[in-house]
């Protein structure tokens, strides 16, 4: 049931613990306990609304940014993923294998701001020696989903 | 002038549905419970493979029975996970859709005169198909209180020395019925000691919710006298690509072949290479349907003892067929004004056979966003009729 619960809550965090109840064929109470574990155990990590900010007008630009670090001795990726991920314009760090180490999602309102953010904040850090910053220019799919396109029911009548 | 019409083809009736959705396709912002078909999409990497099929010019006929790959992958599948075991070469038979293996299954084994056994409710085509084959349909009613299953004594009180087939729609349109294995071995008993062929439609069987579906040709004594139509239109979401298949005893399958190759060809191919990939590669997508089905079949069940209406639990198919007869109306004025009322289209169960009357059918092939809304509307009509 875990599995279970937690592909249908990563799809729709709204779905009432009733509802989600009689998808899955067990009791509300157990659902309940179920998610709080889930909570305590640090594998629901929080709940976010997926937000298409294009729509909406204000300004904010992304980034993708590729960053090489040279690891110092006593202070190895984590740290320096740390480093990186306190400022709250980073909205995901993530450690890479290939090309570059860390790859760095950031938010910011401007374009000027994020290069900003780049030259100023992540390139003075010791032991970052690189960085290549890519704008995203257009979201088509976001965590599963299709933005932009709203789905239209086109089933014709059929006799069956 | 002559009549240009054939006395055979004016005693079918038309399906009353059609009027129906006429009048649901002329409403703004109705909603539908009624499609009979998935609402998934064809999983992409199935439809990919019938795109690249096009783009490296696979754009001719096939063999008449199929393409011989995709008659292997379905002998697999059948085996995989029904334990049937067919001959790819003479024993498989890939069609237009079920829908051309019960009209060319009918043709190939009926003479005129012989009856052919039909439980409703269930797909308006078979008494068509049975009459148009020179066949005479039998009806057995099923009832509510077998849950929509055939019966040993239902079948028995049917069966005449002119019994030729027993149409089996199982798991089911419009009920949603199923047959266990011992619902099964009753059955295939009467069906060889009295000497009867099987057209087994199992075009659902992959959308089963309380254990794995059981095909009647795997009942042993069985194989021998039963043709087993399924396809690719429910399981993995192909309604329109058209595709379904036949397998049987040899002796039956060449003749079906037979009528196959000259009224259509073959099936079509860009479809057949799209499927080859859907049963190499599909079953996850299937299960993953599966189970989706399986929620919405439980909200609506949830729903509906909520409001009131009382529905047996349906374990097959995409469909729930709820009982309106505690309020007095025929199926087909409920319908119709719960279209009026609310906006809401459902199908009358009597579309699909008399003893459908007092049922409605209802889809879950939508999204549970959309079941919510339609099923807020359908309480709110009852609720109106209770006062």
């Amino acid at each position: 049931m875990r599995e279970k619960l937690l592909s249908m809550i990563e799809k729709n965090s709204r779905m009432e613990v009733s509802e989600l109840a009689v998808i899955l064929g067990v009791e509300e109470e157990t659902v309940t306990k179920e998610l709080k574990a889930l909570e305590e155990e640090g594998i629901i990590c929080g709940y976010h609304t997926m937000i298409d900010w294009d729509k909406v007008d204000k300004d904010k630009v992304m980034a993708l940014i590729e960053v090489n670090v040279t690891p110092q001795r006593g202070r190895g990726f984590d740290e320096i993923a740390e480093r990186i991920y306190q400022y709250p314009e980073v909205t995901s760090t993530y450690l890479m294998s290939g090309g570059f180490d860390l790859m760095v999602i950031i938010e910011g309102k401007t374009l000027k701001e994020v290069s900003m953010f780049v030259t100023e904040k992540l390139a003075t850090i010791e032991e970052v020696s690189g960085t290549a910053t890519h704008f995203i220019l257009k979201k088509y799919k976001d965590h599963g989903t299709v933005l932009e396109k709203k789905k239209k029911d086109t089933r014709e009548a059929v006799i069956l | 002038m002559r009549s240009p019409i054939s006395q055979q083809i004016t005693t079918i009736r038309p399906s009353g549905i059609r009027r129906f959705f006429d009048l649901v396709s002329e409403m703004k912002d109705a909603v539908s419970l009624g499609v009979g078909e998935p609402d998934f999409d064809t999983p992409w990497h199935i439809r990919d493979e019938g795109i690249h099929s096009l783009d490296i010019g696979r754009t001719f006929y096939t063999s008449n029975a199929g393409l011989k790959e995709l008659k292997e992958e379905i002998c697999k599948y059948l085996d995989r996970h029904y334990g049937l075991k067919y001959e790819p070469s003479d024993e498989t038979l890939v069609t237009v859709g079920g829908s051309e293996a019960i009209d060319i299954a009918m043709r190939a084994m009926t003479d005129p005169g012989d009856e052919i056994i039909i439980p409703q409710p269930s797909y308006v085509s078979y008494e068509p198909c049975a009459i148009l084959a020179g066949g005479k349909p039998v009806i057995i009613e099923l009832k509510e209180e077998n849950e929509f299953r055939l019966t040993k004594r239902e079948l028995l009180d049917a069966i005449t020395d002119k019994t030729k087939i027993l149409v089996m729609p199982f798991p089911n349109n419009p009920t949603g019925a199923i047959m266990e294995k011992e619902d099964l071995e009753e059955i295939a008993k009467v069906c060889i000691e009295k000497d009867i062929f099987v057209l087994s439609d199992e075009i659902y069987s992959a959308l089963t919710y309380k254990g794995e579906h059981i095909s009647i040709a795997s009942i042993p004594g069985m194989r021998e006298r039963t043709v087993v139509i399924n396809g690719f239109s429910k399981s993995h979401a192909m309604t329109g690509w058209r595709l379904g298949y036949a397998c049987g005893p040899k002796v039956i399958i060449e003749q079906m072949l037979k009528i196959h190759q000259f009224a259509i060809m073959c099936a079509p191919t860009t479809s057949q290479y799209a499927a080859v990939e859907a049963l190499r590669a599909g079953d996850e997508d299937v299960e993953n349907m599966r189970q989706e089905y399986d929620g919405r079949r439980r909200f609506l069940m949830h729903r509906f003892r909520q409001m009131g209406l009382k529905c047996f639990e349906p374990f097959g198919a995409f469909y729930v067929f709820p009982s309106i007869q505690q309020f007095n109306m025929s199926s087909e004025e409920f319908a119709e004004e719960l279209l009026k009322s609310q906006k809401v289209a459902v199908v009358p169960g009597t579309a699909f056979g008399d003893c459908g009357e007092g049922f409605l059918r209802i889809s879950y092939a939508y999204s549970l966003d959309a079941l919510k809304v339609a099923l807020d509307r359908m309480e709110a009509f009852i609720k109106e009729l209770n006062k």
